[in-house]
């Protein structure tokens, strides 16, 4: 079992279609291109004493030529956030030595010379893997081989590297993609980090389906429109931010116009209601999906499908139409279940802690071993609840529940009542030290341009619409919020700012 | 009868099919394709006729499982055999058509 044999079967089927297109330049490779090219390049590594094959570059050609490349030659191979300081990247590439590390031109340089690693250049790796020499030996198929390994985001301490097999992986695309699926005029517009799972699943779930690939590899909502336009994207996948900022682009339009585009999935953070409402309403023939998951589960472990967001509009039912907040229910040979702080499965409507089990779950951290317990359920640490159907509601990280007076309370909840605030644009809540409650409820507030509204007005905003205890002690007014690239909120951040 | 491990890739000795096994059952098994035992290496021996009672063929891409439920194959290489375990037929299976999701 190894993932190049997706990619092997893609080639055997469609092998002149375009498997990735490079938006910066119009750069592509076809399936039987990029399997040749992944082998050519594999026949100079599996020999060559490398233990990893790290990527520290934005997304390229080379992105999905580095996957594949590391799979046939049986190295893990390490995707690196480019955004970490020279001294961040340092540390990280120490972790993964001895590394054939493939980077761009200016930071060649600087990597080449640190001890057990050997760097090449992306124009290099791509023109090396076209004019390789030598047939490659077959590729490893134990199915506990690593595939890839992802530091995590960091949001708290130290990065940790998830550890992806081969196994996790095919499950995955096996479980969720029909091989072959894809009409060949479709086409998926590729936005997320190449050091993001979600990077990951693309190449690999679109390489199964036979959909090519345009990348966009620094998005900016007016690129992303253009590229959308001019290459008939018919799919795409946006974080929240990304959505929101497109919806800000097309401010004052009816609609997008952007006929082709027959589906937009989203996921990676919180989506605010009044985006995916504005959404729906600027793409109307847009099928809409919200996908869960995380690192550690390959990927999608639940999703919202377009009929559910359709239906969830229409309905004048309150416990429907809420579903469009929600994120759907768990994928076919995934199982979900609520847990409290002792590890008793809540039933319906309880919020706990959620668990997750599956062939695409791995749970497990180099050097740390796995987090899952001897039944195999992973604690992803997001808390939450699922309704009488078994929809499941995201409520923050479990970490972030807020205890006043021994009330425990969710951050997300005093959310949604304030972005529901006309003048509100954007709103994270966290929990401050405090004297006599152990802790208190306090706001960082975003207003939207063009309004104005007081701390005063938004307590008493609050207090009209949950319960009083929730009411914020403190109301800060910023400029902006503190988002990761992939559109999770730094609370941590948040809580600095407010806590002194 | 051969104790089959998932992950493992196997080619038809009648036709171009191959697999890979998605599950393995617990027992030895004897997995066949046209009639004829699945092997790892099919090296340059002759190809042998396709039993027509197991000759219903497979597909690429498509997944194959035992009555039981305990085997479960993938098709890498579409080929004329049908496969079968200790003599009866597997049953492609169905897979949900989802959204897509990334």
């Amino acid at each position: 079992m190894n993932v190049m044999m997706l990619l092997e079967m893609a080639s055997a089927t469609f092998p002149d279609r375009v498997a990735f297109i490079d938006s910066s330049d119009g750069s592509s490779l076809t399936y039987e291109q990029l399997f040749r090219a992944a082998g050519q390049r594999a026949a100079g590594l599996q020999t060559a004493g490398h233990s990893r094959m790290a990527m520290l570059d934005v997304t390229s050609l080379a992105t999905p030529l580095g996957l594949f490349t590391s799979a046939w030659a049986g190295l893990p191979y390490v995707p690196l956030n480019y955004r970490l300081t020279a001294a961040e990247i340092r540390a990280l590439l120490q972790r993964v030595t001895p590394a054939y590390l493939v980077t761009d031109a200016e930071r060649h340089g600087e990597f080449h010379g640190l001890a057990d690693v050997v760097a090449t250049t992306r124009t290099q790796f791509l023109d090396d893997a076209h004019h390789g020499d030598g047939e490659a030996d077959a590729w490893p198929m134990d199915p506990d081989d690593i595939a890839v390994l992802l530091f995590t985001s960091g949001t708290t301490g130290a990065p940790k590297a998830a550890v992806l097999r081969h196994k996790h992986l095919v499950s995955y695309i096996l479980g969720s993609v029909e091989f072959a699926s894809a009409d060949e005029h479709e086409a998926a517009l590729v936005t997320v980090p190449p050091y993001h799972v979600a990077g990951i699943a693309a190449i690999l779930s679109s390489v199964y389906a036979g959909r090519r690939v345009v990348q966009l590899s620094a998005f900016t909502p007016q690129a992303w429109l253009e590229v959308a336009r001019r290459e008939a994207i018919t799919s795409a996948f946006l974080v929240p931010t990304m959505l929101a900022r497109i919806i800000e682009a097309l401010e004052g339009q009816h609609t997008a116009d952007l006929p082709a585009l027959a589906s937009v999935s989203y996921g990676g953070g919180k989506m605010p209601l009044p985006v995916i409402e504005r959404a729906m309403a600027l793409f109307p023939d847009t099928a809409f999906t919200n996908a869960y998951g995380l690192t550690e589960t390959s990927s999608t472990i639940s999703l919202l499908g377009p009929d559910e967001h359709r239906a969830a509009a229409a309905s004048s039912d309150p416990a429907i139409r809420r579903r469009l907040a929600s994120v759907g229910q768990a994928l076919p040979g995934v199982e979900i279940q609520i847990r409290d702080d002792t590890g008793r499965v809540l039933g319906a409507n309880q919020r706990g802690e959620i668990y997750v089990r599956g062939e695409q779950v791995s749970g497990e951290y180099e050097g740390r071993g796995h987090m899952t317990d001897a039944a195999g359920w992973f604690p992803t640490r997001d808390a939450g609840s699922t309704d009488d159907e078994g929809y499941l509601f995201l409520e923050g990280r479990a970490d972030d529940v807020i205890v006043r007076g021994g009330e425990n309370m969710s951050p997300g909840e005093i959310e949604d009542v304030l972005i529901a605030h006309a003048a509100v644009r954007d709103a994270a809540v966290v929990g401050v030290a405090d004297e006599q409650w152990g802790e208190a409820v306090a706001a960082a507030v975003v207003v939207n341009a063009g309004h104005t509204v007081d701390a005063t007005e938004l307590q008493a905003w609050v207090k009209a619409h949950i319960r009083s205890s929730r009411v914020p002690q403190v109301v800060v007014f910023v400029d902006e919020l503190p988002y990761t690239e992939t559109g999770k909120l730094l609370r941590r951040v948040v809580r600095e700012w407010l806590g002194s | 009868m051969v104790q089959l491990k998932t992950g493992a890739r196997l080619k038809s000795v009648v036709c171009d099919g191959e697999v890979m096994v998605v599950a393995a059952p617990a027992e030895a098994v004897e997995l066949t394709c046209g009639g004829a035992p699945m092997v790892v290496n099919a090296g340059d021996s002759e190809r042998l006729a396709v039993d027509p009672e197991h000759a219903v063929g497979i597909r690429i891409g498509k997944r194959y499982v035992s009555q039981g439920g305990d085997l479960e194959v993938l098709c890498v290489k579409s080929g004329e055999g049908g496969l079968a375990a200790n003599g009866s037929l597997l049953l492609q299976k169905d897979t949900k058509q989802l959204p897509k999701t990334d």
